[in-house]
């Protein structure tokens, strides 16, 4: 595997705040690298030093092995980004626009090319409307198109599922494991959707408070088939209650709005389901929520999810 | 570079409120040239009566003053006050502008020197201030030349008047121009720079016109201690000397020296300020943005 992103001791401080804190890891070619962190964690701003936009106050960027300082505009060159959300010019067509960037992207590109671009993400039926026409997904689709018309090695999304709707948000997805696989690209991707990171990131970093709480595979940083499993029934107090007098106690988590939550492994869920009637509960729904989530939590408020009784 | 020029000037100009400027200038222009046609023997009377005591004028005499090359020396006097407010509101949005929408974070992403991003945002915006004063020169200059036809220039001072040919005008015309230019290309790099530090238009357009107000309220004022200390260091001190061109040499009786300047030494002076203030409000709105960390 070769590094194509190398961080080491990436700090950066806005006066007294240290918004990135001695940060280091490193983005392997061809990975989708999901990029984690609360709000406020310095996700963004580790984005933004990687795109030059901030200087990082001391440590190391190196980009396809080059320092980044250095060679900005022969990195930039393989790079294609959204920062936060698609700022485009609203009074200039998505055509105009994904031309304008596509020439300061140091590339000639025909007319077909840019058209074809547009197809890719589905925008070539509204090619020459107005940016300030289009909605939220649109321009995130827009903007994608506008990170890859150089077809960049490395792309860095910052947040690109944001203020998306369900459809949106599962075009985006799409979108990137189709960079991924098909064209083998290298995905810097940071968002707060947990669920969907684990879908798309082969390894992620967790951060909070400017440093890094983990890194690692996604599949070795928690147990897939480990579940958070919300139980809803008639009366979910009565429930709770004999689910702590039965042999399902060790499952039991606590109780969070009507719900009981049960943390089991997947396999057991069956087992569950014949307990529970044998204690003639009257079960309305079960569904398994997924545990990152509250791994996320844990790590970054030091507290689960759930609420005990 | 060339190309980024190319891109810049299309997003100028792709801007409705671009053409703000260019209509504000045609309407002023009309307006001017229409009451000048229909009344403009009143304007001449108004402006012979200060000189009355000490000359005697014929109707005829009047009759030559009114003509395109007055006409257009007036338009300059009133419009090249009002240019910078025009000027401010593109050099103020270049980089300000940009952040406000959000599109200068994704710029600087691309394979381009922030020094080189600044060079073509300057070079757009002394661009779109050549444009106005073409636009500007064609219809106060030529379209003034068109209505009221050419003759001899009269321009007034307060210790007379000056006459120059009509052969001997069109030249200082092009020069007043070429140095207007300059000067409003100092305002433009003093928007500019003050854009650098904000993150919408509007700051750094208002604080651009009341910079240059206050200076030229400055300049204008007649407080001898100003005259040296204050007044020659103020860059809008040094913008009205293109009515230098307009100020001739006159020989041993008093005759006009037709192709010469009363005191070009000054002029070129004045353009030498104005040129070095460009070089420093252009300079340190790069230093600046060189460093600067994009948050928005």
């Amino acid at each position: 595997m070769v590094p194509i992103i190398e961080v080491k001791h990436l700090t950066k401080s806005f006066r007294d705040l240290k918004a990135v804190n001695d940060l280091s890891f490193t983005v392997q070619e061809g990975q989708v690298y999901g990029f984690l962190g609360q709000n406020g964690a310095g996700k963004s701003t580790t984005i933004r030093m990687l795109l030059t936009l901030i200087k990082p106050t001391s440590g190391t960027i190196e980009i396809f092995g080059l320092d980044l300082q250095k060679h900005r505009k022969e990195i930039l060159r393989q790079v294609g980004a959204i920062i936060e959300r698609p700022d485009l010019y609203k009074y200039l067509t998505a055509l105009e626009n994904l031309r304008i960037f596509a020439a300061m992207s140091g590339i000639q590109i025909s007319e077909k090319k840019l058209m074809d671009q547009l197809a890719m993400v589905g925008l070539e039926q509204r090619a020459h409307s107005k940016v300030k026409t289009y909605s939220q997904g649109m321009k995130q689709r827009l903007g994608i198109a506008i990170a890859l018309v150089h077809d960049p090695k490395l792309i860095i999304l910052d947040e690109p599922t944001n203020g998306l709707d369900p459809q949106g948000i599962a075009d985006i997805r799409n979108l990137i494991l189709m960079l991924s696989r098909d064209m083998h690209k290298t995905l810097l991707i940071s968002s707060h959707l947990l669920s969907e990171m684990e879908l798309i990131a082969d390894s992620m970093i967790i951060i909070d408070k400017g440093k890094k709480l983990v890194e690692g595979k996604v599949n070795e940083l928690f147990d897939p088939a480990e579940t958070i499993v919300e139980l809803k029934t008639t009366d979910d107090s009565e429930t709770y209650n004999k689910l702590m007098q039965s042999s399902l106690k060790g499952f039991v988590q606590g109780k969070r709005n009507d719900c009981v939550l049960m943390k089991l492994h997947r396999n057991k869920v069956p087992e569950v389901m014949k307990e529970l009637v044998r204690m003639d509960v009257n079960v309305i729904s079960l569904h398994s929520k997924h545990s990152l989530e509250d791994y996320f939590l844990s790590l970054t408020t030091g507290q689960s999810n759930v609420e005990v009784a | 570079m060339l190309k980024l020029l190319k891109i810049e000037l299309f997003k100028i100009f792709k801007r409705p409120r671009t053409y703000i400027a260019f209509g504000a200038i045609a309407a002023i222009v009309f307006l001017i040239q229409v009451a000048l046609k229909f009344d403009g023997k009143s304007y001449v009377d108004l402006l012979m009566s200060n000189l009355s005591g000490s000359f005697e004028f014929s109707d005829d005499f009047k009759g030559r003053l009114l003509n395109g090359y007055l006409i257009c020396f007036v338009i300059l006097n009133t419009l090249l006050i009002q240019m910078p407010l025009l000027v401010a509101l593109i050099a103020g949005d270049s980089i300000a502008g940009e952040a406000n929408m959000g599109t200068l974070r994704l710029s600087l992403t691309k394979p381009v020197s922030r020094t080189e991003y600044m060079l073509v945002k300057f070079a757009a915006s002394v661009v779109y201030t050549l444009a106005l004063l073409i636009w500007m020169a064609a219809l106060a200059l030529f379209g003034s030349m068109l209505i009221f036809g050419t003759n001899d220039l009269v321009v007034l001072r307060s210790e007379g008047i000056e006459q120059m040919k009509s052969f001997d005008v069109l030249w200082r015309y092009f020069a007043a121009f070429g140095y207007a230019a300059v000067a409003l290309t100092t305002v433009s790099a003093l928007a500019f720079l003050l854009s650098v530090f904000a993150e919408n238009s509007i700051g750094p357009i208002i604080a651009t016109m009341s910079i240059v107000i206050v200076f030229t309220i400055l300049s204008e004022m007649n407080i001898p201690i100003y005259d040296t200390t204050v007044k020659p260091y103020l860059f809008t001190s040094h913008m009205v000397a293109w009515k230098g061109f307009f100020y001739v040499k006159a020989d041993a009786e008093g005759t006009t020296i037709n192709g010469s300047i009363e005191n070009l030494p000054a002029v070129l002076k004045s353009l030498g300020i104005l040129v070095a203030y460009i070089i420093l409000f252009f300079s340190t709105a790069v230093w600046v943005f060189r460093k600067k960390d994009i948050l928005t």
